[in-house]
């Protein structure tokens, strides 16, 4: 019989390896990346259009189609989001309603990115007759990311101590004029932390805008939010996959930029939320 | 955040109509309006969760006026464009089912394993750091996963188990435990936080060790949580798509080993999407499987929040 203490010795050792396990492969995906990814990368390759059916040139189109995505979906789904994550926190009785509502956000935020697309494609570009276009994958997105809002801003509200808004009453102010003055300054930081993981989930997501507005080769920027668009995640799977000898260094150069800007955004997202830990504490 | 907010100009029917009041009416209407409007959006996720499901199944019962259900749910041949085309979807729910088993098998004991690590054998300060590993490695979008899987585990595997092709269900699980695994790592490492600390405590003061505490009280005592985490990894899994599609190979045949190349249900509505017409059986067959996919994620996620709930109430 080994003593409880060695035995705690193995154990958390084993957890140890465990735990390296998991961790190591995103330091060996970020090390991958950046060693093949990074003689890529050049102010030509940021700031060109592709050439040769994507097997030169540069990016640029899907750069920013990318960021035109994120900018619109964030547009949409953040003030809905909001509203939902107020109404959750301030005004939802504690009855069967409300638990529905929040069984509905739990289901939402399971369902598969790529059921996602499909009801995009289904309601957005065929019902509504968007067609394939980037006002389709603004509302697709949107409703993609729209859970992690709520949940981040709802959580934030919920923070901040009644008694704030017990003085507010106090002071004769209504219900609305309490929740915009008093609530929800308070609560920014978690909204806006909230807004940018939704940026981060939005800006890597490829599934959903299969086939709501993703162009497979567009060389020009898109003109109205009625046009397609090239994004950073499809052309990486484009390149990757469907078109056969497009030079590894532009893939890995590709992934590199798609990484470190969900990365960059999660990393923005994390501090804003490790210093608001830190200096608000109620 | 019950209590009734003062109602200002509450009698300014009765009272003769003066600007002020004028003002403070269209204050109050403004107020209403926007409460409307907070209210919709509050009960939106019930109506687009709903729609989801109808649109699903509108376009998915379309694909029985030429098919039979039966043959569809037992057919063994998955032939979209032959003809007669055949929507058997035995090999696309076997492909799915061996990649979701492979990956759950791996994703289980370590996603928990580190989550136990996290709440109760590390120092604080290694706590604090890898919890944000954590989300960052939540944070990586499923196409690079499957870019670097596709370049570099596929080749590995293929050497290591001497294969045809390192495009198989192993290559897929692999890739999709690492993708599933911050979801179980933070809900367990939530539920065994939430555990209180006099569980702990009070075995610590029996003379204990922290390793039989965690596994002889902290552990069962979060089992309910633990088990959410482990169906909404599994919920993550079998809704991934792009990853799956890049590295499983796709071959729409029945697999009989994890050394072979298979298809999920969500890569085949990937790659055939693209390139259906619309109105079609094709078409509709691939909702139907969209619509299973769907089913099969609302009930995983239904669980796991009466887990969670149940977890909440022991508190």
């Amino acid at each position: 019989m080994i003593s409880a203490r060695i035995s705690q010795k193995i154990a958390f050792a084993v957890l140890l390896v465990f735990t390296i396990i998991v961790l190591v492969p995103v330091i060996a995906i970020l090390g991958v990346l950046v060693k093949n990814g990074i003689s890529s990368i050049s102010w030509e390759f940021l700031s060109e259009m592709p050439r040769q059916g994507m097997r030169a040139g540069g990016i640029f189109p899907a750069i920013v189609g990318t960021l035109l995505l994120v900018v619109g979906t964030v547009l949409v789904a953040l003030p809905v989001g909001v509203c939902a994550a107020i109404y959750l926190s301030e005004y939802a009785p504690k009855n069967r309603l409300s638990r529905i509502v929040r069984l509905s956000i739990v289901n939402l935020a399971g369902v598969p990115s790529i059921v996602h697309g499909l009801f995009g494609l289904g309601l957005f570009v065929l019902f509504f007759g968007f067609g394939t276009s980037l006002l389709a994958g603004w509302l697709t997105l949107a409703v993609l990311i729209l859970p992690v809002i709520i949940t981040a801003a709802e959580e934030s509200l919920r923070a901040v101590p009644v008694e704030l808004r017990e003085a507010s009453y106090a002071l004769g102010a209504t219900k609305w004029q309490t929740v915009r003055k008093v609530v929800l300054p308070s609560a920014l930081p978690g909204i806006i932390t909230g807004a940018i993981l939704g940026i981060g989930r939005a800006a890597g997501e490829t599934a959903p805008i299969l086939f709501t507005v993703a162009a497979f080769y567009l060389p020009h920027l898109p003109g109205s939010i009625f046009d397609q668009v090239m994004a950073l995640p499809y052309h990486l799977y484009v390149i990757a996959t469907q078109v056969p000898n497009v030079p590894k260094e532009l893939q890995y150069g590709t992934a590199l930029v798609l990484m470190t800007l969900v990365f960059g955004v999660n990393l923005v997202a994390i501090v804003i939320r490790y210093f608001y830990l830190r200096t608000f504490r109620w | 955040m019950k209590e009734k907010p003062p109602q200002v100009g509450a009698n300014a029917s009765v009272c003769p109509i003066t600007p002020r009041r004028l003002s403070v009416r269209l204050r109050l209407f403004k107020e209403r309006l926007i409460e409307v409007i907070i209210f919709i959006c509050g009960f939106l996720s019930i109506a687009i969760i709903s729609l989801i499901c109808l649109f699903l199944a509108k376009e998915a019962i379309s694909l029985f006026a030429t098919e039979n259900l039966l043959e569809v749910i037992t057919g063994t041949n998955w032939y979209p464009i032959s003809e007669p085309p055949k929507f058997g979807l035995v090999p696309l729910l076997l492909g799915s089912l061996f990649v979701t088993v492979g990956a759950a098998i791996i994703v289980i004991p370590l996603g928990v394993g580190t989550a136990i690590f996290i709440s109760e054998a590390a120092p604080n300060w290694l706590g604090e750091i890898l919890k944000p590993v954590v989300e960052v490695l939540a944070s990586v979008p499923s196409v690079v996963v499957g870019f670097v899987a596709l370049l570099i585990l596929g080749p590995t595997l293929k050497n290591i188990f001497d294969l045809p092709t390192g495009l198989t269900a192993l290559t897929g699980s692999i890739a999709l435990a690492f993708m599933a695994a911050p979801t179980v790592i933070s809900i367990s490492e939530d539920a065994l936080h939430a555990v209180p600390k006099s569980y702990r405590e009070a075995s610590l003061a029996l003379g204990a060790t922290k390793w039989q505490t965690a596994y002889r009280v902290t552990v069962p005592a979060a089992s309910s949580g633990i088990l959410a985490a482990v169906m909404l990894g599994i919920g993550r899994v079998i809704g991934e798509t792009m990853a799956v599609m890049m590295v499983t190979g796709n071959a729409a045949l029945i697999p009989y080993s994890f050394l072979q190349p298979v298809r999920t249900m969500t890569a085949t509505i990937a790659a055939e999407m693209g390139e259906v017409v619309r109105g079609t059986p094709h078409y509709y067959a691939l909702f139907f499987i969209g619509f299973v996919l769907f089913v099969i994620t609302f009930f995983i996620n239904i669980i796991a929040d009466i887990f969670l709930r149940k977890g909440r109430i022991l508190k």
